[in-house]
């Protein structure tokens, strides 16, 4: 048993942390040092920085263009971005649609997306819910016809994140309205400059928009965009899902999260002392951390069992139950502390301290991180029965 | 990195296993709750010959002088079937002698109870002091013959029947600690009944007098502090085994039991508690497994950290997967015939002893690694 990281690990450390230091171009820097809202123009500004080092996709294989790191570099990479506030790449096309055509796709797929996935040429959006297909995907309805060399697209998905700023769309549809579920459904790269594709960006309680709803009417795609087999997609989805990279995020996040509550705790004054200093306060961020610290070492469990390529256990099916609570959570302590300052909303500069001008769309916004990716509910059912054969 | 048991280590739960399933299953529990002592010398004889006690003792005395994970890994399974033995008793106890205490004192105390003929019980939680190791009234007096201790201890675990007690005790100013002989003139040992079935003991020094040679020499806060981390790290390692054992047999009950014509677990609500009591389980494995892995830490900072954060985690985890175990039990969980509220009931135990929730959050709080 050991807690510890070996001297290549750390010193691969010290390096990311130094070239975070110094490759964060200033003004991406102001905002993190506040813990500022990224535009995606300025994500897209870090996307390039990073795939210029080599480091955009740590979790690809070398002969995609990954940079061939093992697990734990990888997850110190990650960590040393979360800590450094770094803006969060986009995971559609790094994490999702790209590992998907690495295992699913043809070779002419492979080299026709995966180096613009690298490079940040072309960003890209997931097409999977639907207004009346949420928790229960496999109802989806959208509809691919065969038509001589093409499919023609008829439908609508919802929730499709960042869609306003994307060239390219991977969507589950249905090319078997005959077959059961999850049988009828394929996996599709959709061009989103097709004619009879409109997308509409839509606000969230954040107030920001994060997501679109994307309209199909009669877009015609050529059958070589399929990946995988035809009725085949739901396969292609579903090794998509829990993604190593998704998971580490929600620690690190927490983890800025609380060092976010102690910044506000320390530079907020109550009757002349620091906020801190409230043994009421104190022991809230102090719980917060300590149930912060054991989700992490259940990460790390997870990660040292990844390393020895062992198949997930159970502490991995938790991060994202907990994960997700504990960033809203982290977030509710935040806005508690900031008192009244809570109350602004996109406040002018200098109405409220800089730290504290992006909390409360955060506080609101990260509702959704216990709905999306299979809501808290459907996470739960899933170790109902995979795990405890309930049911 | 490197959560992986080595082979001398899955042979010590398989041993441990095997020792819960064919000599101490829960029933031998229930029927000790009766029993004046609460546990079985000719028992605490064989974990000693198992090499149990000894585990995180040097070798010098008759130990293993394995890592506090090895212990951790026999205190999980053994609270599996609540195993009564004084084996957490008598390791803080012994912990804090070998943190403190000289060669010739570690020699003379520990080979008993690493070899299970008798046990040891740390006599520190006075009436004021809460959880705070520091708040002493027990006074030592020098006199001719060596110290004159005089004061009350409250809740000793398991001090009703060990044969040394290690006490706290102000002496000019400083915290120090001295091993005093169950039986020697002075020392009024009550037994009491913990709500768990088993007991502790409120012990009286009335100018009891002891011999310089048992006074331990080092610093006896830091050793104080250092034994009641062990004893958090320990009741955080056996309450992991308390919620696997409660969390398996509601599983088992919800697969079996029918209501309304169907198993209820098949019913959405109970299952999903039931995964919340998984996931607290698995949470409070790893920071038990944290805090076991930290106990040996040189730096005292990372030690406390780890320990409280498993502490209060144990708190919140144990509270929760054992309650929800008896309601998910239905009426037949609160009734004494049914094992899953022992387990309950000392899970309660744990989290009364060796600091509470509340008091490990202030600590945690109060670190220097917090302000970071």
């Amino acid at each position: 048993m050991d807690l510890s990281f070996s001297p290549e690990h750390t010193a691969f450390r010290d390096g990311v942390r130094a070239f975070t230091a110094e490759a964060l171009p200033p003004q991406l820097r102001a905002k993190a040092e506040i813990d500022g809202h990224f535009e995606h123009a300025e994500v897209m500004e870090w996307h390039r920085i990073l795939y210029r080092k080599g480091w955009v996709a740590p979790h690809w294989p070398i002969e995609h263009g990954g940079p061939g790191l093992d697990v734990t570099s990888r997850f110190i990479l990650g960590e040393e971005l979360e800590l450094a506030n770094a803006p969060a790449l986009s995971p559609f096309g790094l994490s999702m649609v790209g590992p998907a055509l690495i295992e699913f796709g043809n070779e002419d797929q492979q080299r026709r997306f995966l180096p613009k996935i690298l490079s940040g040429d072309e960003v890209w959006c997931q097409g999977y819910s639907e207004p009346n297909a949420g928790s229960d995907l496999a109802s989806l309805r959208t509809r691919a016809e065969s038509n001589g060399p093409d499919f023609i697209i008829n439908g609508q998905k919802t929730w499709t994140t960042h869609a306003q700023y994307a060239d390219w769309i991977f969507c589950l549809v249905r090319t078997d309205p005959g077959a059961k579920k999850q049988a009828g459904i394929s996996f599709l790269l959709i061009d989103l400059k097709t004619p009879g594709v409109t997308v509409k960006p839509f606000l969230t309680i954040g107030g920001t928009p994060a997501f679109c709803e994307t309209w199909f009417d009669n877009v015609r795609v050529p059958k070589q965009n399929l990946v995988g087999p035809l009725d085949g997609g739901w396969t292609v989805a579903k090794a998509l899902l829990g993604h190593e990279r998704t998971l580490i995020a929600a620690v690190g996040q927490i983890g800025r999260a609380i060092r976010l509550c102690k910044r506000i705790a320390a530079g907020t004054r109550f009757a002349g002392r620091p906020l801190v200093d409230e043994p009421a306060m104190r022991a809230k961020i102090a719980r917060l951390e300590i149930r912060h610290r054991s989700l992490q070492m259940a990460n790390w469990r997870a990660l040292a069992s990844a390393q020895l390529q062992k198949a997930p256990g159970p502490e991995s099916s938790i991060l994202k139950i907990r994960g997700a609570e504990l960033t809203q959570q982290a977030y509710e302590l935040a806005m508690e502390l900031m008192g009244h300052d809570a109350l602004a909303w996109f406040a002018e500069p200098g109405v409220v301290p800089p730290i504290e001008e992006s909390v409360a769309s955060a506080f609101c916004y990260l509702r959704a991180t216990t709905i999306y990716g299979g809501s808290n509910e459907i996470q739960k059912n899933i170790i109902a029965k995979h795990m405890l054969r309930l049911g | 990195m490197n959560f992986e048991l080595t082979d001398d280590q899955r042979m010590l739960v398989d041993s441990t296993v095997a020792f819960t399933r064919k000599q101490s299953p829960v029933a031998r529990m229930r029927k000790l709750r009766d029993d004046p002592i609460g546990w079985s010398p000719a028992v605490w004889r064989q974990l000693g010959e198992l090499g149990w006690p000894g585990l995180m003792f040097p070798e010098a005395v008759g130990g293993v002088g394995a890592s506090f994970v090895d212990v951790a890994l026999v205190l999980e399974q053994l609270g599996t079937t609540l195993v009564p033995e004084p084996l957490v008793s008598s390791l803080v106890a012994g912990a804090a002698i070998l943190a403190s205490g000289d060669d010739v004192q570690q020699r003379a105390w520990l080979p008993p109870m690493v070899e299970g003929r008798s046990s040891l019980a740390l006599a520190w939680a006075e009436a004021d002091g809460r959880y705070d190791p520091a708040q002493v009234v027990t006074r030592a007096e020098r006199v001719a013959a060596g110290y004159r201790l005089t004061g009350h201890k409250r809740f000793v675990l398991d001090g009703h029947a060990a044969s040394q007690l290690v006490v706290s005790a102000r002496e000019s100013g400083t915290l120090a600690l001295f091993v005093v002989d169950a039986a020697a003139s002075g020392v009024r040992v009550q037994p009491i009944r913990t709500l768990d079935g088993r007991r502790a003991a409120l012990v009286e020094l009335d100018r009891v007098e002891v011999a310089p040679d048992r006074r331990l020499g080092h610093d006896g806060l830091a050793a104080l502090e250092y034994a009641l981390d062990v004893g958090a790290a320990a009741a955080c390692a056996e309450g992991v085994g308390i919620m696997r054992a409660v969390l398996a047999m509601t599983v088992e009950y919800l697969r079996t039991r029918e209501q309304f014509g169907v198993k209820i677990g098949s019913f959405q609500v109970l299952q999903h508690r039931a995964v919340d009591m998984f996931i607290e389980t698995e949470l409070a494995y790893s920071s038990a497994l944290a805090a076991a892995i930290r106990i040996g830490d040189r730096d005292v900072h990372e030690r406390k950290a780890a320990v409280s954060a498993a502490k209060v985690q144990l708190a919140e985890s144990g509270r929760h997967v054992t309650q929800q175990a008896i309601q998910l039990h239905g009426g037949i969980g609160i009734t004494d015939e049914h094992d899953v509220g022992l387990y309950f009931k000392r899970m309660q135990v744990l989290n009364a002893s060796f600091g509470d929730a509340e008091h490990h959050v202030a600590r945690f709080s109060a670190l220097p690694s917090f302000g970071r």
